[in-house]
């Protein structure tokens, strides 16, 4: 027996406090095997303890909600005709700063389980990566490179090979991610509302099983190793990256999904962060039930684990079935027909612990609800409140304007993705609608014969300059993207990247943020389903910026609906829907200009941005609208010359704002809330504008779609004519040139 | 017509192609587990794409040990159309009932995009309802596409009007830019000697539908249901 010492109790990262309330639970002393279950299962990972008082502020019911969040392993959402949507957003920030491409692989793999844990066949994935600056030679540069190309990597090796398309998402590139890459990732799944699997271990006497890849010695104790700060000492972690099998996982995926349509199951977990033990107390405590497994049936991939080793692995492709006791024969034929190992290792009593034997002898006996949901609730110290001065302009004298615009698409946050997402097969389920590189990904759900629009979206320099302003406009511009595809939304999960929560002024930056988004979702009439806190996200060089990241959904009504961000023909005519804006505090021209983050960020008027996104959708339905595209990072200049060059032909613009500046910077690149660039026939031009003056939605047309392949804006008194061949060299070869070689 | 669609574990297709067919009328499709053993009632077979075996070994190289295998081939030998799309031209390559191989992407990446294809020869039973010189629209999704064999074999390819779709721009040429793999001459599908097998790295199963951009896929599948 190891003998418990202080030493030992803080290397799991277990307070005196908290080793007092474990001694309380048990009315002894925990053996080193438990001290490990506590640990694993009370850390911020599993128990949100530094979180969970301020989630609580989230909006997460509604009249579509079928599963709340925290209920199950994902939420559940009412799309209509007795179908439901499954989705949740997780990171695997920790794993993928250590081993990239595993680190990435296993986080699509975690969130696909938990998607058909509920029952549902998973639809599509997205993910919202962040990682330090790529451009330059030194070793931190080459570092976030190889962080990158692995990322990518390891999301379209496990996505790809499972079969589920990766069809959106996001990339950011900023030095504070310089050593904390994050990899949030994103999966949706669909299910008929009467298949939605509840993971408690229910009736009493009810075998369980185990089934999918043997447990190993990978991934110990992960979720431990990621509720920790990343040091120079971290690569020597790697044993606590899970190593991940798509093709076991796609077994897992049909021999789950054709068990439960067997009607032999009774409840479901996966084994995720903290395998065996957490899927064990969980699925107890949601059962109000006791579960018994004997560690001597677990199928193990090598020989001579410990208890503790079985116990903490987090080997993936798990998971743990609770069947209904008399069909395990049935059972046991669909795991045989699809090759997947399996083993009756316990099952369900009624006395509410979660016991572990070892052959005769028990190793573990804690009360499961104890463990799974008294795990301490902490509210750490928050800092005093200090907000940016406003941005003094006169710091920043006027670029030129014309190598502004090219200095902006050529910053890597900002250039074309198609390096990214042509690694994803986006198009395997024959349902991308609208391929990645648009505002929202749109997908029709084949299965149910609906159209839903997604997309993830956080711009973390708003969040370090005003967390909570930040985390409002991370809804608002989700929303917008989706209305901009003609969807409403329908809810959202998130996922909350901060860094270590015990230093004030990250604890405030949580409590900001959480308070602004959950008053945005409010506004939006948008639930919050469930999603990920990843806490720790901190290199030697500081915390990450503040980066809560949104995943929306919302849902096309008609297939006629649905909206590109592409230019269509000459002569049509461009309407600016909301006003021009002045607000340059926090933007991208200023970080890829003048190379700061400066000033507040703008502004989130709500009763403007809802007027704004519900016009929008409104003349879309009405079939007027032929391209549709959201003002946000490099403000109008960059999401016009988007609109010129992102599409399948490259059309050109001349354009006219006559700002109150008389820079032409601020009208070019701010970047004020609640602007949509749209193009419409040149006759239904004078219709549109009186249609959105009625509706009280400041527009006015900017300009005209030409044939020409030119950008031109006049503004300020000058006029700046950019070639649409120079803008797209710079646009689509700025990540393949550095990542070349 | 009816067409066997194989599940093989680690296929991801499968689904695409059943319900991309059975959208065809007078093409209903279902699917035949790998572990079957008889192809009774049906009258094509599709091998779909995905990662069967998870492609572990070698794309392709553990499938065609399944029991189903014996009886494509069983299939093919008496004359039934039989059409292998991605995983499926890699199986049928390692089945020996194509020649030469698929090799890792030239650019080392998966890639996931729309592609054009020139119908390098419309008289066969899987491009008839194009014609020879016509240009498809339609996507490509793999890491391991490049087709390889030795000069001879290509050779004997061209000779024989086996090669069906090369890859190629949108004026038709078949230039090395637009070579999305590394493919030798640019092949993106091939048929047998006896014409009746035919694989190819496109996904035509991905181009049947105007929302996903593209139906030129129909002229694959409409082909093996006019011959």
């Amino acid at each position: 027996m190891t003998p418990i010492t202080p030493e030992i109790i803080a290397k799991h990262g277990i307070t005196p406090d908290e080793y007092s309330r474990i001694r309380e639970i048990l009315g002894r002393d925990p053996s080193f095997t438990e001290l490990g279950v506590f640990s694993v299962m009370w850390s911020e990972h599993c128990s949100y303890k530094n979180s969970k008082l301020e989630l609580k502020k989230f909006p997460t019911t509604g009249p579509r909600v079928l599963v709340k969040a925290g209920e199950e392993n994902a939420g559940v959402i009412d799309i209509g005709d007795g179908w439901a949507i499954a989705f949740k957003m997780e990171s695997h920030n920790h794993p993928s700063a250590v081993e990239p491409f595993q680190g990435a692989a296993t986080g699509v793999g975690g969130i696909i389980r938990d998607i058909f844990t509920m029952g549902a066949r998973p639809v599509f994935s997205m993910n919202s990566l962040r990682f330090g600056d790529i451009r330059g030679e030194s070793a931190e540069a080459r570092t976030n490179r190889r962080l990158f190309a692995g990322v990518v990597e390891g999301i379209s090796h496990y996505g790809n090979c499972i079969g589920i398309p990766t069809i959106g998402g996001e990339v950011y590139f900023d030095d504070s991610y310089a050593g904390n890459p994050l990899v949030n990732v994103f999966c949706l799944g669909i299910l008929r509302h009467d298949q939605i699997a509840r993971g408690g271990a229910v009736g009493i006497g009810n075998p369980v099983f185990y089934v999918g890849a043997e447990t190993g010695r990978d991934g110990l104790a992960g979720a431990a190793f990621a509720s920790r700060e990343l040091t120079e000492e971290s690569k020597e972690d790697r044993p606590a990256v899970q190593v991940g099998d798509p093709f076991r996982e796609k077994l897992l995926l049909e021999a789950c999904l054709e068990l439960l349509a067997s009607g032999c199951v009774a409840g479901i977990q996966d084994m995720g962060a903290a395998g065996l033990t957490c899927s064990t107390c969980e699925t107890a405590s949601r059962g109000g039930t006791g579960v018994e497994i004997d560690l001597n049936l677990v199928p193990k991939r090598e020989t001579g684990m410990t208890p503790y080793e079985i116990l903490l692995s987090e080997s993936q492709e798990r998971m743990l079935v609770i069947v209904n006791k008399g069909e395990e024969d049935k059972v046991r034929a669909i795991f045989e027909k699809w090759d997947l190992p399996y083993a009756e290792v316990g099952v369900v009593n009624d006395d509410g612990m979660m016991r572990v034997r070892e052959g005769d002898s028990v190793v573990v006996e804690i009360p499961a609800r104890k463990l799974a949901d008294d795990a301490p609730l902490y509210s750490r110290e928050a800092a005093a409140k200090s907000l940016p001065a406003p941005l003094d302009l006169s710091k920043f004298p006027e670029a030129d304007c014309a190598a502004a615009l090219h200095s902006l698409l050529s910053h890597p946050s900002i250039a074309s993705k198609r390096w990214v997402w042509s690694q994803y097969d986006h198009m395997v389920r024959l349902g991308a609608t609208v391929l990645p590189g648009s505002d929202a990904a749109v997908f029709i759900v084949r299965e149910a014969d609906k159209i839903l629009a997604a997309s993830t979206d956080c711009n973390a320099i708003y969040c370090l300059q005003d967390p909570r302003e930040g985390a409002k406009i991370a809804v608002a511009e989700a929303a917008r993207n989706i209305a901009c595809t003609g969807a409403v939304p329908l809810a959202l999960t998130d996922n909350l990247n901060f860094g270590n929560p015990h230093k004030p002024e990250n604890f405030l930056q949580i409590r900001e943020a959480v308070e602004g988004m959950a008053e945005a979702c409010r506004k939006f009439d948008t639930p919050v389903t469930g999603g990920n806190v990843s806490l720790y996200n901190e290199s030697p060089a500081g915390a990450i910026d503040p980066t809560p990241t949104v995943g929306m959904v919302g849902i096309v009504e008609d297939a006629k609906h649905i909206t590109t961000q592409f230019f269509k023909a000459s002569g049509d005519a461009i309407i600016l829907v909301g006003e021009p804006g002045d607000e340059l505090g926090a933007s991208h021209y200023l970080l890829a200009v003048h190379g700061v983050k400066a000033g507040p960020p703008p502004k989130l008027d709500y009763d403007k941005e809802l007027a704004a996104q519900d016009a929008v959708r409104k003349l879309i339905r009405s079939g007027l609208v032929k391209s549709a595209h959201d003002c946000a990072e490099g403000g109008l200049a960059v999401a016009l010359a988007e609109s010129c060059m992102s599409g399948d032909t490259m059309l050109g613009a001349t354009v006219k704002i006559s700002p109150d500046s008389s820079r032409a910077d601020v009208p070019l690149f701010n970047e004020s809330q609640s602007r949509i660039i749209i193009s419409v026939a040149a006759s239904e031009a004078p219709s549109v504008l009186a249609l959105l003056k009625k509706t009280g939605v400041p527009a006015l047309q900017i300009g005209t779609v030409t044939a020409e392949e030119k950008l031109e804006i006049a503004t300020a008194g000058k006029t700046f004519s950019w070639p649409l061949s120079g803008l797209l060299e710079t646009w689509s070869t700025a990540i393949p040139s550095l990542m070349r070689g | 017509m009816k067409f066997a669609v194989l599940r093989f574990p680690g296929s991801n297709c499968d689904q695409d192609c059943v319900h991309a067919l059975n959208a065809i009328p007078g093409a209903p499709a279902d699917y035949v587990w790998h572990k079957d053993t008889s192809l009774d009632g049906f009258d094509a077979v599709v091998v779909p794409g995905g990662f069967s075996y998870g492609d572990y070994l070698r794309c392709g190289a553990i499938a065609r040990f399944s029991p189903i295998m014996k009886s494509v081939k069983e299939f093919a030998a008496s004359g039934g159309p039989v059409i292998g799309i991605c995983n499926g031209f890699q199986i049928l390559c390692e089945s020996g009932l194509l020649p030469g191989a698929l090799v890792r992407n030239r650019g080392l990446h998966f890639v996931c995009k729309h592609v054009s294809l020139r119908v390098e020869n419309a008289a066969s039973r899987f491009t008839n309802a194009a014609t020879t010189g016509q240009i498809l629209n339609i996507p490509i999704a793999h890491g391991e596409g490049c087709y390889f064999a030795d000069d001879e074999t290509l050779l004997r390819l061209q000779t024989n009007g086996q090669v069906l779709l090369r890859y190629c721009d949108a004026q038709g040429r078949t230039t090395d830019d637009v070579n999305p793999n590394g493919s030798r001459e640019n092949i993106a599908g091939i048929r047998n000697e006896a014409g009746n097998v035919f694989g190819l790295m496109p996904h035509p199963e991905r181009a049947c539908d105007p929302l996903l951009g593209s139906t030129d896929g129909l002229a694959i599948f409409q082909s093996i249901l006019q011959s």
